[in-house]
């Protein structure tokens, strides 16, 4: 496959004319650098994903199963009647056309599938022509179609130019969940083994060793070693954290992205500083040692099998409660999900900080509390000294994951904190944050590299007003409470918006923290110098 | 499945040209990889290859840049201890093409 080697110049000029013919009639143009290489076959063959085989999406000939067509129509049939809310969305779209423009993939593409309505009408019609009266009869009339190789291959390609964020959700007046529909959509190309590699891999490694990148229990000690020398250098204090410990009161599980990507690593730093400084009791675990869930993005079952260690390792080891760090997607699976799944968790105890008393109610159910909650009840109660100035480097704006902020309506705790421990804090406009944040473009496991040009696109409407603040207040730091984030914004604004970095909350956390018996601090967690502190050591 | 012909023989790579089968690799699969990007390998970078394929014996996971970051500046000095310098050796950056001539997988996952 050639470099994706398109300019941002090039890039924004988006043609949003609609093609001359209607849409069941544009044939799917499947381009490189807008999607992801299939998964291997010995990662499906960990989890037993069915039907594995030899593919390519760019070539005509996909090697479908024998009976695919019998597969999905049974697959769309079984989910009806599982799952009501699919069935309901598949009926209820009036077409108004509320959600065209809130798709950061439209925006960035201009390509009418994208239009949420239209990546929804893309299986509904399929929907009409087996499961509906009218579709049978009337079949194109009344939006129904065949369900052929090409229509697959238009499901397939437009259901992983979706990041399940759930913008558009916000503005149907019917409150239809593009997310779902997607999910369902991707579940059936899941039934022909046509899985992506960048969440195929992910899934087989979590499976096997507990989380995404495949960290070994010796490696993720190896990498905390590494970030604690790191902290004994910037702060003169050593740190020494539990691993596996049963009868702490707390286990803590963050995503994997923490413990080996950059800027990752400096969000886990800020958690090994703040939970030292508070003498808290807590373990980190090298089992259950992924937040987040990349079978979310396979299929409901995946998901479920994924998140089971998480309450598993909690009644090994014995803990009270679960506090859970910074991450996404993560939070939509733990908020919504996990309880249902893999509860009841009757073994756990309410989330209580130990260190103010404060019951976290909203987790009553699921046992497991956010960091940003965590950290913001610290904050409120005065328990945690901060010193705002180490963080005057930087002029910070807050991204709303989609998931903590739509997935979970946690809005204020982040906000809270960053303006306790920065200075200077610049929201991007109204429209762009909140419940109607933008995506980062690249999450449900499109961060692979070979589909750049789709994750360029995707992240335009981000980081269009990341350049905005930018410009009218000289932001350089762009804050979030998502590994994906982390990992994905980082290549977006080094694309877009240059001069801008990525930060996990945690790390502006650690960065203003004043810490017990620690040395004059020169420089930040990244280990830049602070202005002013140059030549102090 | 893709492959690439090593003196006269069919390795399997995967879509971005790494090895399929670790076991396939020996110094001259690097050397004929870094060649086809245009590329000689000096010392400096066998320093880093040698490095990555040691940790990923021990690990079973390509280190993180920092660590590879650590390492090279206490074997080539402090000077060489940033990633601007990995980058001069590696365009492509040290974790995607140093990985690929060290015959080790791409890590995937919030990464």
């Amino acid at each position: 496959m050639a470099k994706f080697t398109a300019k941002p110049k090039d890039l924004i000029q988006i043609d949003f004319k609609n093609p001359k013919t209607g849409w069941m009639d544009t044939p799917v143009e499947i381009r490189e650098h807008m999607f992801c290489h299939p998964a291997k076959a010995k990662e499906l063959e960990t989890v037993g994903f069915p039907n594995i085989h030899e593919w390519r999406p760019q070539d005509e000939n996909w090697n479908l199963p024998e009976g695919w067509k019998e597969t999905v129509l049974n697959g769309i049939k079984e989910r009806l009647q599982k799952y009501r809310s699919f069935h309901v969305f598949m009926d209820i779209c009036v077409r108004c056309g509320a959600c065209a423009d809130k798709c950061h993939f439209y925006l960035g593409t201009g390509d009418p599938k994208n239009m949420p309505v239209l990546r929804a009408e893309l299986l509904r019609s399929i929907y009409r022509k087996y499961f509906t009266a009218s579709g049978k009869i009337l079949g194109k009339t009344a939006g129904a179609r065949e369900l052929t190789e090409d229509v697959l291959k238009e499901i397939w390609y437009y259901y992983y130019q979706c990041t399940e964020c759930r913008r558009c959700s916000v503005f149907c007046p019917y409150g239809i969940d593009q997310a779902e529909i997607t999910m369902i959509g991707r579940e059936l190309t899941n039934l022909l083994g046509l899985q992506l590699g960048w969440i195929g891999g992910p899934v087989a490694n979590c499976y096997m060793k507990g989380n995404h990148l495949g960290l070994e229990p010796h490696t993720i000690k190896s990498n905390i070693e590494m970030m604690l020398d790191d902290i004994e250098t910037i702060t003169g204090i050593r740190i020494n954290p539990t691993f596996n410990r049963k009868g702490a009161e707390i286990l803590f599980v963050t995503p994997s992205g923490d413990l080996f990507a950059m800027p990752g690593i400096y969000t886990a730093m800020g958690y090994l500083m703040l939970f030292h400084e508070l003498g808290l009791d807590y373990t980190w675990s090298t089992y259950a040692s992924e937040g987040g869930n990349f079978g979310f993005f396979s299929s409901n079952e995946m998901a479920k099998r994924l998140n089971s260690k998480i309450y598993a390792e909690a009644k090994r080891l014995g803990v009270k409660w679960v506090l859970g760090g910074e991450c996404g997607h993560m939070w939509r699976v733990l908020h919504q999900y996990m309880d249902t799944w893999n509860g009841p968790a009757d073994f756990l105890e309410v989330p209580k900080s130990p260190i103010t008393g404060t019951v976290f109610d909203n987790a009553k159910s699921a046992k497991m509390t956010h960091i940003s909650e965590f950290t913001a009840d610290l904050i409120k109660h005065g328990k945690l000294k901060l010193d705002k100035s180490r963080n005057d480097h930087l002029k910070v704006t807050f991204h709303d994951s989609c998931n903590t902020a739509r997935g979970m309506g946690m809005f204020e705790e982040p906000r809270y904190i960053i303006k306790n421990v920065c200075n200077h804090f610049y929201e991007m406009p109204e429209n762009t944050i909140r419940e109607k944040t933008f995506c980062c473009g690249s999450g449900t496991g499109l961060n692979a590299s070979e589909n750049m040009e789709l994750r360029m696109r995707g992240g335009l409407p981000r980081a269009n007003a990341v350049k905005y603040v930018h410009e009218q207040h000289g932001v350089n730091m762009l804050a979030n409470v998502c590994a994906i984030d982390r990992a994905t914004l980082s290549a977006s604004m080094d694309y877009w918006v240059p001069g801008v970095g990525v930060a996990g909350i945690s790390e502006l956390v650690g960065n203003a923290l004043v810490m017990e018996g620690e040395k004059e601090r020169t420089a930040d967690l990244r280990g830049e110098t602070l202005p002013g502190k140059e030549g102090a050591e | 499945m893709a492959t690439i012909d090593f003196q006269g023989k069919q390795i399997e790579v995967d879509e971005d040209g790494y090895l399929v089968n670790l076991d396939d690799w020996v110094k001259d699969v690097g050397i004929q990889m870094a060649k086809g990007d245009g590329m000689e390998l000096t010392d400096a970078h066998w320093e880093v290859i040698n490095f990555l394929r040691e940790y990923y014996a021990k690990y079973q996971i390509a280190p993180m840049i920092k660590i590879l970051v650590k390492e090279i500046a206490k074997v080539m000095g402090p000077e060489k201890g940033n990633t601007k310098y990995l980058y001069e050796l590696f365009p492509d950056g040290p974790a995607k093409q140093a990985c690929r001539y060290a015959g080790l997988p791409k890590p995937t996952g919030c990464v």
